[in-house]
């Protein structure tokens, strides 16, 4: 497609009209180089986004079964109310008596994120996940210095973890210990014994975990942790599958942070603005931002404070009833996709799985050499988004398959019949190395990107 | 009630038949039964959305909007056209994953290459990353790239941001990176760095309290003592002012809610980061880059990953994962249809106005500019009953300045008539001058 800078045919909106006033600051602070941003007409930029928009796929364009994300129906009342002036139009650093109801909010999504997680203490503040697991390991960090317990600088991460877990967890200081799961995808409880010690800062567990399996061992791991020292952190990505069912609180986790990007339906955006909310038990609330021992600010203001109207709008929405169901039916959908696929596709786990899934194609790849990568590409040709793919790391060739609650059963049918009818054609031996053939674009040549990089025009 | 479920009562039957349960609740059967919750949450029953509405605008009028608003410190009322939100409001932008499959992506990969391509020409920085928070996390971040395993403490100027100060010292904390908060004199950073063994200095430019920095004079001293410089900028100022590309500057980064993002009480925001070449792989954060398919048609991907937590884990550059995608097209659609004489344009309003607005304060008996230094759109007056004042004027539904230690720190923009801040001055005129 053509760029915006190719359209550049210095046309010039005028949007603000002349100043009353003037001033000339001295030529020394001024930039000398000219500023050159695209020049195109209003009407031309608005038709330049249509054909951006028209490349990218949006929840509403179909199937998005993106394991660990999901992709659930963005509701649009949630936007409508965000829009409102009254929560958009308002300054941070204006005086509180005059933001009661923006502290309303904040304070009742808290209430209801405690509630849900089975928490004490709630800050909105992290901007995503990966934040709020900063945030949280930090909420370690400040616990054991504050109990002069400075030889407890390691974090035991399974190896099935999300990679923003490893990653949060050296930025907060911390080493690592991974500890590799059990073979039915667990956790292995011989090995966490093994791990934890003197030198144990904490435990970090996705739970149900990124195999879409709820840890039936999960009151015994949380215990191994705390009789060792340690404290346990939920990363709460999954919290989809759960709510009004079991909570993080009730199984030993001293921290967890949610994505109301995630469960709670706030749109993702291309990538963002997300939200991660922190909960913790009441003898970690005052290391929170807010709290009286703070381990201080991680963001400016008040974290991404229309994300979270939104996910305080889908809360009151749908209410505990509402939100029970929203987790019976994401269930519901991901073993029902499971049960239709797995007399083909080999599955991890045995028995049923929570809101997710993953498939392993190891064994369509030795036969055809039809890989996940080729699978997913030519699930593209079929006006399907691709579930994640290789991960968790664990598993070879893997798809992880998280259909969510929204989508209707006929979805879910066509899909079925999509994954089926790819099947047996890589086994009747299409190449589908080539795929996608349909798309704007053919498959896409990441190595030469990275070798040559071209990240501006 | 709303749930957004798609499915019937009766095609639930099917799906549970199919996967050979008769209950829902049997597909829970993995969880100990000690920690499945027995009763249900303490949460109101849902609502029909028109209650909902009714619920959250009722809460949204409690706000007090402003007509007129002369605060900024970090977030900035400036006009913004209505074409950004048309087009930002598009649903498949809206509501994209990261664009992991870039066949399907090629809206949102180009744009946010668009968007990086402009934030490099502001800044007159060689890349761009596809956005971090704010301006305050881009610039913990950015610290986090100078570091060495031999340098590693952060010099800190005082005539930043609080909200960033506090921000990099948290991460500072996490990081168990030294730091060091160097004073001002007259609004401007004092900066010696005689035997510094610091890896990086943090200025603002134009710095909290308004004040133009000599940030070429601190980059030319900074690196011959081998430190990096990190520029935090206000995106519409670069229209106007020298940019920390010319000045010399190794990282500029800075919130860009400036650019067609409304204040929504301080969220979300966007943070921009932009380095020289050589710090491309220490910058953290999702980047564009521009390849071709198979076919040789020119595509965007997602690029340079072995930076990133996915891919390097313990070992990438940062943990960001989630960035603020949308925020990053609400700026370049911001800076597209303004183009480069709507920004200048915007940029000469706020100097001109603020100027002004700073001129007719100071006629008033005992108010004054705190420092003489030069500033762009915000300065700090000396002002005898600051709290009186502000009071006045927000009775008159005008959001005054902020008060900093008794003083207080004023912000225009192109929002701001010449009335508006003639009826402002008015107003402090009545309650200071007397």
């Amino acid at each position: 497609m053509t760029t915006i800078f190719e359209r550049d045919n210095g046309a010039e909106n005028e949007y603000l009209g002349e100043c009353e006033v003037s001033y000339k600051l001295d030529n020394k602070y001024c930039r000398d180089k000219k500023l050159k941003l695209p020049g195109v007409s209003e009407g031309e930029l608005c038709r330049h986004y249509t054909q951006l928009a028209d490349n990218t796929y949006g929840v509403n364009n179909g199937f998005y079964p993106l394991g660990s994300c999901t992709m659930k129906y963005n509701p649009k009342i949630n936007e409508k109310v965000a829009a409102l002036e009254g929560f958009s139009d308002i300054h941070p650093l204006q005086p509180k008596s005059t933001t009661s109801g923006a502290a309303e909010a904040i304070n009742l999504l808290s209430k209801y994120l405690c509630e849900i997680l089975g928490m004490d203490s709630v800050t909105l503040q992290p901007a995503a996940g990966a934040h709020g697991e900063f945030l949280g390991l930090l909420l370690m960090k400040a616990y054991h210095a504050d109990r002069n317990d400075a030889k407890r600088n390691k974090i035991i991460v399974p190896d099935s973890a999300h990679g923003t877990n490893p990653a949060s967890a050296v930025m907060t200081g911390f080493e690592i210990v991974n500890i590799p799961s059990a073979k039915d995808g667990m956790t292995d409880i011989d090995k966490l014994k093994e791990a934890v010690g003197e030198d144990t800062a904490g435990l970090m567990l996705t739970n149900p975990n990124t195999l879409g399996l709820f840890d039936k061992n999960i009151l015994k791991i949380t215990d191994i942790v705390h009789k060792a020292g340690g404290l346990t952190y939920c990363d709460g990505a999954n919290q989809n599958a759960i709510m009004g069912v079991a909570r993080p609180g009730d199984m030993g986790f001293d921290i967890v942070h949610v994505n109301l990007h995630k469960t709670f339906s706030t749109p993702h955006g291309g990538g963002g603005p997300g939200s991660g909310p922190v909960g913790c038990k009441s003898f970690l609330s005052k290391y929170l931002p807010e709290g009286e021992c703070s381990i201080g600010r991680v963001k400016a203001f008040y974290g991404n404070f229309l994300v979270a109207v939104k996910a305080l709008c889908y809360i009151t929405s749908l209410g505990c009833d509402g939100l029970l169901s929203a987790s019976q039916i994401a269930v519901l959908n991901a073993n029902y996709v499971m049960s239709k696929l797995s007399g083909l596709f080999e599955t991890v786990g045995d028995g049923y799985c929570m809101h997710e899934f993953v498939i392993t194609l190891e064994k369509l790849k030795s036969e055809t050499g039809i890989n996940a990568l080729s699978f997913a590409k030519a699930l593209l040709d079929e006006g399907i988004h691709p579930p994640t793919m290789y991960f968790p790391l664990i598993v070879p060739e893997a798809l992880m398959i998280e259909p969510t609650e929204t989508e209707s059963k006929k979805r879910l049918d066509d899909a079925i019949e999509i994954f089926k009818d790819l099947y047996n054609r890589a086994k009747a031996g299409e190449d589908m190395h080539n795929a996608p053939k349909r798309t704007y674009v053919s498959r896409v040549n990441e190595v030469a990107a990275a070798r040559n990089p071209i990240v501006k025009a | 009630m709303a749930n957004y479920i798609s499915i019937t009562e009766s095609e639930k039957k099917q799906m549970l038949d199919a996967v050979g349960v008769s209950e829902i609740e049997e597909l829970f059967g993995g969880i100990p039964e000690k920690v499945t919750l027995k009763a249900p949450l303490a949460i109101p029953h849902g609502l029909p959305e028109q209650k909902v509405f009714a619920k959250m605008s009722a809460m949204a009028a409690k706000n007090k909007v402003y007509r007129s608003i002369f605060r900024g410190g970090g977030a900035y009322r400036h006009y913004i056209p209505a074409v950004v939100d048309s087009i930002c409001s598009k649903e498949e932008f809206v509501t994209a994953y990261t664009p992991y499959q870039p066949e399907i992506s090629q809206g949102v990969l180009q744009a946010i290459f668009e968007y990086q391509s402009m934030i490099c020409r502001l800044t007159d920085m060689d890349v761009s990353n596809a956005s971090v928070y704010d301006g305050a996390t881009a610039a913990a971040e950015a610290v986090a790239m100078c570091k060495t395993p031999r340098k590693n403490k952060a010099l800190l100027s005082s005539a930043l941001n609080p909200q960033i100060i506090e921000t990099v010292k948290t991460y500072c904390f996490g990081s168990d990176t030294p730091y060091e908060i160097l004073p001002h004199t007259d609004g401007k950073t004092n900066v010696d760095f005689s035997d510094s063994d610091a890896s990086c200095i943090i200025i603002s430019q134009p710095n909290f309290y308004g004040v133009i920095e000599d940030v070429e004079k601190i980059c030319e001293n900074a690196h011959g003592k081998g430190i990096k410089v990190i520029v935090c900028c206000n995106p519409i100022s670069l229209a106007l002012l020298k940019t920390p590309g010319e000045c010399g500057a190794d990282i500029a980064v800075g919130d860009a809610q400036p650019l067609g993002i409304p204040l929504s009480f301080g969220g979300p925001y966007l943070g921009f980061m932009a380095c020289k070449t050589e710090l491309t792989r220490k910058l953290p954060g999702r980047i564009v880059g521009q390849t071709t398919d198979t076919r040789g048609n020119r595509a965007f991907v997602l690029t340079l990953q072995a930076r990133e937590q996915h891919i390097r884990r313990e070992k990438a550059s940062s943990n960001i994962c989630s960035n603020q995608a949308l925020c990053a097209l609400r700026a370049g659609v911001y800076l597209s249809a303004m183009g480069s004489r709507g920004l200048e344009r915007a940029a000469s309003h706020c100097a001109a106005k603020a100027h002004y607005m700073a001129a007719e304060l100071c006629k008033i008996k005992g108010v004054s500019l705190a420092y003489k230094n030069e500033f762009f759109n915000e300065f700090l007056t000396i002002c005898p009953k600051p709290e009186a004042a502000l009071s006045a004027l927000d009775d008159a539904g005008i959001l005054g300045g902020l008060v900093v230690d008794g003083k207080v720190l004023w912000c225009v923009t192109e929002q701001n008539s010449i009335d508006e801040i003639d009826e402002a001055v008015g107003i402090v005129r009545e309650v200071c001058g007397k």
